[in-house]
């Protein structure tokens, strides 16, 4: 079975993090990860079943594993050596099309009672990703036992699973993943009716966050960051109202939310911080910058909801503590509670978005999995040559159909 | 009587052939030195400047005490007990700032001089800035002079207008067009404003002088609008001008509204440069250069491209322009102007026949609204397609949809005291859209109404919310009559934004300007400044 496999090794992995900080995506050449045969994975229990992804994407969290930018935190969340991939849209042996649902919480783990968070469908919460009978592993992707997208077959627990309808195309199905991520965060975000709310960041995750809010929530005002021309124009289409530079966040914020600005030199004109600012901050870059800038624009009991995988930043919290901003984590999905008081598994929402919103036309392009060190250099550059999700493309690998006539 | 210099030549049009020398070309903080084509380009220069006055203290008296109009002499309206309000032009004029003294301090101390003879205790003297910048108490001293800075300011008696301070400002009523003509409370509620004014081009002065200088966002935006900028050919021709129309029915709802004002206007000459010094050479023809004029101009050129940016800013900054006085007079505001105009037309009319296909000019550092300041993207669009297209009587010097090509190095870059909202004007506005009209009706309320922006024109130096806006609108006539603007040696991205053509040399420009006029199209440059207004048939 051909499969894109991450080892620990420690030269490698700090090869990588010079590489990738160089040129992000680089970490594919020189780091720990290798296109290897490997033997077609093995069920971790019984009522495991086999998946031979279509359309497998890259996300942000892989670059950052890829290019050994990721905390150290992970360590224990992660079992060796694992095939990455997450973001996933497969068929089982019986040629049903499904999309995966990658957290490996209490039940996938054969772990009874549930831990409470996985109890009250929170599976992104579980309390029990290093316990059970899988190696240590958050989702599929990170864990040993079940293999990754990135490979023509790997291990999924039914629990993890989600039928895909005829009408959905491989390209909208693979974005159903990183959108149910983006659907948690906006509903999370606890947006007030009319509030002015602000997402930094325009990658893929910044793209969908614009347009949950759109759905989940009634702001009056979404203002967006984005980098790049197609970016800018995706973040308007998706519905934000006002899509400026990095740079100029906290002038146009200002602006939106008619708030004075504070400079650290009286009233010379330059917008330090403001005096008010945004109800509500979607972070989905992550970056001391980005907390920084979120910081600087949050308003006074605002709300900043960190969507973008942070490693180690450096930041001045002064800000949190004076102006008693709520910072909070925004991780995966599981069950959402909606303003009418119902419930909703999140990807059940993110289909819908998905769909109505037709995200599928994110998938900028596609790679063969030996073209892999092309494919993570391009994602990486995503933004920069005019492309938002990039994804393996396994539909044409041999070994796919050599699996399927195996299992036969 | 005149200060016996030669008898200056009025400004001219030549005609280029293969012997013209290359013409200099105002480039913001620098020169560039052009060849133009022959047989088809012609130059117009500015007249030499008229000798100025050589006794102005005593023709400002005289002025005072032998008025126009339906005025009575100004020691006759002073009495004691009285509420007198001195308002004066702000940093905005003469341009670039004069030497010391200043003609405002001649005339204030003049005035002040008959209202301490007359008893009067109560004077406010304020800048009429309308919604410009603050002047700083160095740029006041500058244009009060010391002696009366010191005599008023401690004591809260001399200081700039604040058109957004609530209590000070008042609607004294409407126009019959339902103009609202907000006007400063402390001039409406004297019993005389004595109007001080330096009328360096004709766009400046009568009523123009009040209703918009001691006026505010409420008043100023009836006239100050897309709708007045494009039925005003040119703004600079009061008799032409929907600006000056409003601005004159708005002196009539003062007049109703029993605001006495005794209006000053003084004229400049075109001593921009100096008759000497390092300078001069830019006032003189360039055929006419000495070898000291050649090497001073090459020296200046390598200087200039040694030093960094804000060295020549700062240097250029610091030029005081030796104008002279050429004419005072006061009075009633409408028979006052009459005869300013005609002083100032007498300086800077130049007859020019016929329209170009292609106008060129070169921007030079400065323009109303960046002394001691940067000149911003927005700031050369409105001197480009603002005061420097609009500096003619008849028709404008290039013909409808005609291609203007103006030089200046058009930073990405702002003064963030000055400019704020000039800041994200460029940064969100113009990234929407360009056209004036649009930008209005979308935008404008929004930045008027901002309370920071407010805040800082208060308490900082800043302009006004609105200001950009107007500048932009200044540029909205010459943008529906011009079939491209061309910006040679500019940021490529600034000029882009504004939704100009960038060009990096004037040969390239001309190329690019066939595709809208065709080949072999006439040429014509606005050799400009020294001022020169052209009067086209």
């Amino acid at each position: 079975m051909k499969a894109l496999e991450f080892r620990r090794n420690v030269p490698r992995f700090a090869a990588a993090r010079l590489a990738g900080s160089l040129t992000p995506g680089r970490g594919a050449s020189v780091g720990p990860l290798r296109l290897a045969d490997l033997e077609p994975p093995t069920a971790p229990g019984p009522d495991w079943v086999r998946v031979r992804p279509r359309l497998s994407g890259i996300c942000g969290s892989d670059l950052a594993t890829i290019d050994g930018r990721s905390a150290r935190y992970f360590e224990p969340l992660v079992s060796f050596p694992f095939v990455p991939g997450h973001e996933v849209v497969g068929d089982l042996d019986d040629g049903t099309r499904m999309v995966l649902e990658p957290v490996l919480g209490c039940v996938s783990r054969n772990l009874a009672p549930t831990c409470d968070p996985c109890s009250a469908g929170h599976l992104g919460n579980c309390e029990h990703t290093t316990f059970g009978d899988l190696e240590p592993g958050i989702q599929t992707g990170s864990c040993h036992d079940t293999g990754g997208g990135w490979a023509t077959a790997f291990s999924a627990h039914p629990s993890q699973l989600h039928p895909v309808d005829d009408s959905f195309s491989d390209e909208s199905a693979v974005m159903v993943e990183p959108t149910a991520c983006a659907v948690h965060a906006a509903i999370l975000a606890g947006v007030p009716d009319g509030a002015v709310v602000t997402v930094l960041g325009a990658g893929t995750l910044g793209l969908l966050t614009i347009a949950a809010l759109r759905t989940f929530a009634n702001p009056r005002t979404i203002v967006a960051t984005a980098r790049y021309p197609s970016q800018r124009r995706l973040a308007a289409e998706l519905g934000a109202d006002l899509v400026v530079e990095p740079d100029d966040v906290r002038r146009a914020v200002r602006r939106a939310t008619g708030s004075r600005a504070v400079s650290l030199a009286v009233d010379d004109g330059a917008v330090d911080r403001l005096s008010g600012g945004t109800d509500v901050v979607v972070d989905c870059v992550g970056s001391s910058a980005s907390l920084t800038d979120a910081l600087a624009i949050t308003r006074p009991r605002g709300r900043i909801v960190l969507v973008g995988m942070p490693a180690s930043v450096s930041l001045e919290l002064t800000p949190l503590w004076h102006r008693e901003i709520e910072l909070v984590g925004a991780y995966t999905y599981g069950t959402e509670t909606l303003p009418d008081g119902s419930t909703a598994r999140t990807f059940d929402l993110a289909a819908g978005l998905v769909r109505a919103a037709d995200l599928g036309r994110l998938v900028s392009a596609t790679y063969p999995l030996h073209r892999y060190r092309d494919a993570l250099e391009h994602a990486a550059a995503a933004g920069r040559r005019g492309a938002v999700k990039v994804a393996f493309d396994l539909r044409d690998e041999k070994e796919r159909e050599a699996l399927m006539e195996m299992s036969k | 009587m005149s200060n016996g210099h030669l008898a200056p030549r009025p400004g001219f049009v030549l005609d280029v052939d293969r012997t013209s020398p290359p013409i200099v070309f105002h480039h913001g903080e620098g020169f560039r030195l052009e060849k133009l084509p022959a047989d088809r380009t012609r130059v117009i220069y500015p007249a030499e400047p008229l000798e100025g006055l050589t006794d102005p203290d005593g023709a400002i008296r005289s002025a005072l005490l032998n008025p126009l109009g339906d005025s009575e002499p100004l020691p006759a309206l002073l009495r004691p007990g009285m509420k007198l309000t001195i308002a004066f032009d702000d940093i905005s004029l003469p341009l670039p700032p004069m030497r010391r003294p200043d003609i405002r301090q001649r005339v204030i101390e003049a005035v002040l001089d008959l209202a301490a003879e007359a008893g009067v205790d109560d004077v406010h003297l304020i800048a009429a800035l309308a919604i410009h910048r603050r002047m700083t108490e160095d740029e006041l001293r500058h244009a009060v002079g010391d002696r009366v800075y010191d005599a008023f300011a401690p004591s809260g008696r001399l200081y700039n207008h604040d058109a957004e301070d609530p209590d000070g400002m008042v609607v004294l009523g409407q126009t019959p067009h339902g103009e609202d003509v907000q006007f400063s409370r402390r001039a409406a509620e004297s019993d005389l404003v004595v109007y001080v004014n330096i009328n360096l081009v004709a766009m400046d002065g009568g009523h123009k002088s009040t209703a918009t200088g001691l006026s505010g966002y409420t008043g100023l935006r009836h006239h100050h609008n897309v709708h007045t900028m494009l039925n005003s050919r040119s703004f600079m021709d009061r008799e032409n001008s929907a600006l000056h129309a409003s601005n004159w029915r708005m002196g009539k709802v003062l007049r109703d509204a029993d605001v006495k004002i005794f209006q000053i206007e003084t004229t400049v000459n075109n001593n921009t440069f100096g008759r000497e010094g390092p300078l001069s050479m830019l006032q003189k023809r360039e055929w006419e250069w000495s070898p000291k004029d050649r090497a001073g101009f090459l020296t200046m050129q390598q200087g200039l491209k040694l030093m960094p940016a804000k060295a020549k800013r700062k240097a250029f900054s610091s030029w005081l322009a030796p104008y002279e006085l050429t004419s005072v007079q006061a009075g009633e505001v409408e028979a006052v102007h009459e005869v300013t105009t005609a002083n100032v037309y007498r300086q800077q009319l130049v007859p020019v026949e016929g329209q170009t296909d292609v106008l060129t000019m070169g921007l030079p550092y400065i323009c109303p609204y960046n002394v001691n300041s940067i000149m911003n993207p927005i700031l050369v669009m409105c001197l480009g397609l603002g005061y420097f297209f609009n500096l003619y009587r008849g028709k404008p010097l290039v013909r409808e949809g005609g291609v203007l090509i103006m030089g200046h190095p058009t930073p990405w870059e702002f003064h963030p005291v000055h400019h704020p909202s000039y800041i994200d004007f460029f940064e969100q506005v113009l990234a929407d859209t360009t056209d004036p009209a649009e930008i209005e009706k979308k935008w404008e309320k929004q930045f008027a109404e901002d309370e920071w922006y407010i805040h800082l024109y208060r308490t900082s130096y800043a302009y006004h919310g609105a200001h950009p806006f107007y500048m932009w609108y200044w540029g909205a006539h010459a943008l529906q009559h011009l079939g491209r603007v061309i910006v040679v040696g500019g940021d490529t991205a600034a000029v882009r934004r504004m939704g100009f053509q960038p060009a990096s040399t004037l040969q390239d420009a001309l190329e690019m300007a066939t595709d809208v006029v065709g080949p072999q199209p006439t040429i014509t440059h606005l050799k400009n400044p020294p001022i020169l207004m052209a009067d086209v048939t």
